[in-house]
């Protein structure tokens, strides 16, 4: 028995909205838009974290990682070093090994690197030519420094020199011949290579005073395996994220000392933190307007169906049962509103995150219950006070003939 | 002799200076077909309202089914209304968006449960079985009044209270109602109906006519002098 009465419910709440669509449409509509910006800015807010950890990985290395004392970092460290941090949390991981050279009897560094790597952790470098890789061993970058002080420019040769790994200088003797002296410079202990230029580095800062070449030419010139002096590591995450990190690979590999580089990881969070202000400031304020919104179209809605109201009275419904029916109606318009606001919401936040991040963004599923229900909610509350408008309508007054 | 179903004990209807009922006494039996005529403004619609529980009176007391009405809270109103009273409107006031079967189930919603098929059946008895899935727009006037008097009729209501029934339709529209009328005055319905137009309160078994809210005349229809007024006024 009460399930006819339910099913007259359902019967008379959907046939006011199905046969009245033209006058709910607009109703619909305000709490579709409110949806559409509300499940869009929601999908934006959980995905700026990682579409802006990933730009400002473009800032360079964000995890320094050094070993401990005179200690160096080998491929099996770096290997789980590479666990640790999580293969796709990584945006770059590359390790360098500082090795002095002369040129011209000068002294420069050069930094033997996975330079694919290398150049994901700096996409902020400016570079004339282009980046070496492992393909041309003899290819290297150069820093802008460098080019200047020994005239160097792109494709030009330069010749390397220096002590091999764990072998010693020979100082030159004074009692020694020119010639004796520079047959002891070429002999097994030392290296010589030339080298040819495939990029100059401009980046304004220390980078411009070294020589950026293969890690493997590097470790065959010195004679040497592969040994890290330290490993810069781009990560996806925040400052706490990485201070956990930190504390992780210093627990598990006790012979390297993790360092986040505070500049860049605060900078994140501070901007992180204010654009999420922002978007939630924005959410509220279309939440209130979509208050508003329906408040009015629901306070049209009473007062164009006073007559009905005053029908339903006549005929002896309680005002409980009529503001129950009203806002039957309301969860109903809630429920449609936010479920098409749900789908083009994503589109929304799809269409932002290409144009300003150029990235896809993934589609929240638990979205769709909880927008569905922040509108039925919405909707409800909206409507409280022009439904309560129902106990003021008076069925004699309203009814009376013309 | 049938039960006495309603009786007005000096009622009178105040607004501010306008006396809109004035010291009015009227007992109806069970069964009765009365109609209240009179010009406008001579207080048809304020007298319907009270006794359709959906206004009181400033003085005096309405004993309906042996209940005195005319002290109690708006809430008691809408349960006596709907348990007692079956209301038509001379605009119809059928729900838009709802078929005619479903404007029937809508009184029985309000007042138990809604029944289909029994709906149905009252759309029968005026004759509208096939138009039971139109919705309001797609009917005549003279269709939606039909309506109208089903759902009044649905719950069995002690009282059909009519006012203007027949106001807004044509001479055609008006016979099948008035033959309506005359055919639940048969079955044992008490109908009390406020009407502008003499022929359709000459077919009542007892007519009132009221003139500055007051009761001036009080003809029982089935006597001689009835008869005898009627042809008169013929």
């Amino acid at each position: 028995m009460a399930n006819s009465r339910r099913k007259m419910y359902f019967r008379m709440v959907t046939s006011s909205l199905i046969r009245r669509a033209s006058r709910l449409i607009i109703a619909v509509l305000a709490i579709a838009i409110g949806a559409t910006i509300l499940s869009g800015l929601v999908t934006i807010y959980y995905d700026i974290p990682e579409q802006l950890g990933r730009e400002f990985r473009s800032y360079g290395a964000n995890l320094i990682v050094l070993p401990k004392g005179d200690a160096k970092i080998t491929r099996e460290i770096l290997a789980e070093l590479e666990n640790i941090i999580g293969r796709e949390k990584i945006v770059g991981i590359a390790p360098y090994r500082y090795q002095t050279v002369k040129i011209n009897e000068q002294p420069y560094i050069i930094a033997g690197t996975d330079l694919p790597e290398a150049e994901k952790n700096s996409p902020f470098w400016y570079i004339e030519g282009t980046w070496a890789n492992s393909d041309e061993p003899d290819h290297v970058m150069i820093g802008h420094e460098i080019a200047e002080t020994l005239n160097l420019k792109l494709g030009d040769s330069f010749v390397v020199q220096g002590v091999k790994y764990g072998e010693r200088a020979e100082a030159s003797r004074q009692d020694y011949s020119a010639k004796e002296n520079l047959q002891r410079d070429k002999a097994s202990q030392n290296f010589n290579k030339k080298l040819f230029v495939k990029g100059i580095i401009t980046t304004g800062g220390a980078e411009e005073g070294f020589i950026f070449a293969d890690s493997n030419m590097l470790d065959e010139l010195v004679g040497d395996i592969f040994r890290a002096d330290v490993v810069e590591c781009s990560v996806i995450a925040d400052a706490q994220e990485l201070e956990n990190l930190s504390r992780v690979i210093e627990a598990k590999l006790s012979n390297l000392l993790p360092r986040a580089v505070r500049r860049l990881t605060q900078s994140q969070d501070i901007v992180l933190g204010k654009l999420q202000a922002l978007v939630l400031l924005v959410t509220l304020i279309v939440l209130i307007i979509t208050m508003i919104s329906v408040y009015t179209t629901m306070m049209a809605m009473v007062a164009e169906r006073r007559r009905e109201i005053a029908l339903k009275k006549a005929l002896g419904a309680e005002n409980n049962l009529i503001m129950g029916e009203l806002l039957g109606e309301g969860v109903l318009l809630g429920f449609l509103g936010g479920a098409a606001g749900v789908f083009l919401g994503f589109e929304f936040a799809q269409r932002v995150s290409l144009n300003v991040f150029g990235r896809a963004i993934h589609f929240q599923v638990a979205l769709i219950p909880i927008t569905i229900a922040v509108f039925i909610l919405i909707t409800v509350l909206a409507s409280i006070l022009p439904v309560r408008k129902v106990m003021d309508i008076h069925p004699a007054i309203v009814l009376k003939g013309e | 002799m049938s039960k006495q179903i309603l009786e007005l004990k000096n009622v009178s209807k105040i607004y501010g200076s306008l006396k809109a009922l004035a010291d009015i006494n009227l007992k109806v039996n069970a069964g009765d077909w009365l109609s209240i005529m009179g010009p406008s403004g001579s207080g048809k619609t304020t007298m319907i309202n009270i006794i359709g529980c959906m206004d009181t009176p400033s003085t005096g007391s309405v004993i309906l089914d042996g209940v005195d009405i005319s002290r109690e809270n708006a809430s008691s109103l809408t349960r006596i209304r709907r348990d007692k009273i079956g209301l038509i409107f001379q605009q119809f006031h059928l729900i838009s968006y709802l078929t005619a079967v479903e404007n029937v189930m809508v009184a029985q919603y309000y007042h138990s449960m809604p029944d289909e098929a029994e709906a149905m059946e009252a759309l029968e008895k005026v004759g509208l079985k096939d138009r039971a899935r139109h919705l309001p727009a797609q009917l005549s006037g003279g269709e939606q009044q039909r309506v109208c008097i089903a759902r009044a009729l649905i719950n069995s209501p002690e009282i059909l209270l009519g006012d203007e029934p027949t106001g807004n339709l044509d001479e055609e529209n008006e016979g099948i109602v008035v033959d309506i009328f005359r055919r639940l005055h048969d079955e044992g319905v008490t109908i009390i109906i406020v009407t502008h137009d003499p022929e359709v309160g000459d077919v009542a078994q007892r007519k009132i006519i009221l003139e500055h809210g007051r009761v001036i005349q009080d003809i029982d229809q089935t006597s001689t002098f009835g008869q005898a007024l009627k042809i008169h006024h013929e």
